[in-house]
């Protein structure tokens, strides 16, 4: 349940934030998580019900957005896109690739009342 | 300086009331909402504290090896076994992480090699900051090997990294050989897998290759060492690979 680090990770950031502009409370909280980054969206909303409570995020609307994996094949350097970090080349049926997205875990952007 | 009459719209504007102490309020702007566009890294924290934790381990030329598995692959005996094969040869010192108990760190201390136990509590995983508290209870001597014992967890673990030279993933034979599958991050974040427990193979369903091929999949760099840590084969091979890895980290001149 790695999920829980992240959620509590992200509001000590966010609390950090919002101490630099003076201000109280999150009111929007925009995430980026790849889907190769082993992270599960599910678990996350879960963990962060209870990270944010009495917190600044705690009325804070939370938005993920998922970015979708990419590599670049090692054998015929052709670039694709991954459901899963196993899939091979859908050209050449290459497994030797080079992860170019899909790892992130980011807080994209706050909006700070 | 406001440019319409000269007035300094730098100075606050003092306010007293009448009867009031002459001490000035001072009013300024009330903050406005802010939208602040981060694009912060959610493990910055924890990279910042494992390059910190790699920093030491470069100058002192300690071999780190952060050592992952589901519960119950052989961490720990091979850890044992891999102790008394060096301990005359090179200095081996452990950090046990646990989510309770002293059991693993009991048993290493057994074998003489300074340990300390990280205690999780309900953590999953180790993080580079609690690897660098252990270290400063540890005090791993220069040109030495480190073997961090991560808690027994393919999942989590994979996400910290912890500064270490490199990543030990083991698997035993008693497992699925489709774990590299399954659990894709850890075996894609490894250096190394360990193939333990092949004395058990005629005994289990377990296909050496399938599983490296899977594996492969996953990291096409990943090297493999197969062994037994109780009966001894294939231990050379390992303790070989950690000897020659801290070798390697020693300058030549």
């Amino acid at each position: 349940m790695h999920e829980l680090s992240i959620a509590l990770t992200i509001v000590e950031i966010a609390e950090e934030e919002v101490k630099k502009a003076g201000l109280t409370s999150v009111g929007k909280i925009v995430l980026e998580i790849g889907n190769l980054a082993g992270v599960e969206t599910e678990a996350l909303a879960f963990a962060w019900q209870e990270a944010v409570k009495q917190t600044v995020l705690e009325k804070a609307e939370y938005l993920v957005e998922h970015t979708t994996g990419s590599a670049r094949c090692l054998s015929c350097n052709s670039a694709f896109e991954l459901a899963f970090i196993y899939d091979c080349c859908p050209c050449c049926g290459g497994f030797r690739k080079e992860l170019l997205q899909g790892k992130e875990i980011r807080i994209k952007s706050l909006e700070i009342l | 300086m406001c440019t319409t009459c000269g007035c300094s719209a730098d100075e606050p504007a003092s306010i007293t009331l009448p009867g009031q102490p002459a001490r000035p309020l001072v009013v300024s702007g009330a903050p406005q909402k802010q939208f602040r566009v981060l694009e912060r890294n959610v493990l910055h924290k924890n990279d910042q504290a494992a390059a910190h934790n790699r920093q030491h381990f470069d100058s002192s030329q300690v071999l780190a090896i952060n050592l992952v598995s589901s519960p119950g692959s052989g961490k720990t005996t091979l850890l044992e076994k891999t102790i008394l094969a060096l301990k005359e040869q090179v200095p081996v010192y452990v950090i046990e992480g646990d989510q309770q108990t002293m059991q693993d760190a009991n048993r290493i201390q057994a074998t003489g090699a300074p340990v300390v136990q990280v205690n999780t509590g309900n953590g999953c995983h180790l993080d580079a900051d609690m690897v660098h508290r252990a270290l400063h209870a540890l005090h791993p001597a220069a040109q030495s090997i480190l073997v961090i014992e991560n808690v027994g967890n393919l999942v989590c673990p994979a996400l910290f990294d912890l500064g270490e030279t490199y990543r030990v993933v083991v698997m035993s034979v008693t497992e699925g050989d489709d774990k590299p599958l399954k659990y894709p991050n850890m075996f894609e974040s490894a250096h190394l897998c360990i193939i333990n427990k092949t004395d058990l193979l005629p005994y289990v369903d377990f296909k050496v290759e399938q599983a490296k091929e899977y594996a492969l999949r996953v990291n096409h760099r990943l090297q493999f060492i197969e062994l037994s840590a109780t009966k001894g084969a294939g231990m050379e091979n390992w303790l070989n690979w950690l000897k020659q890895e801290q070798a390697a980290l020693i300058p030549v001149n």
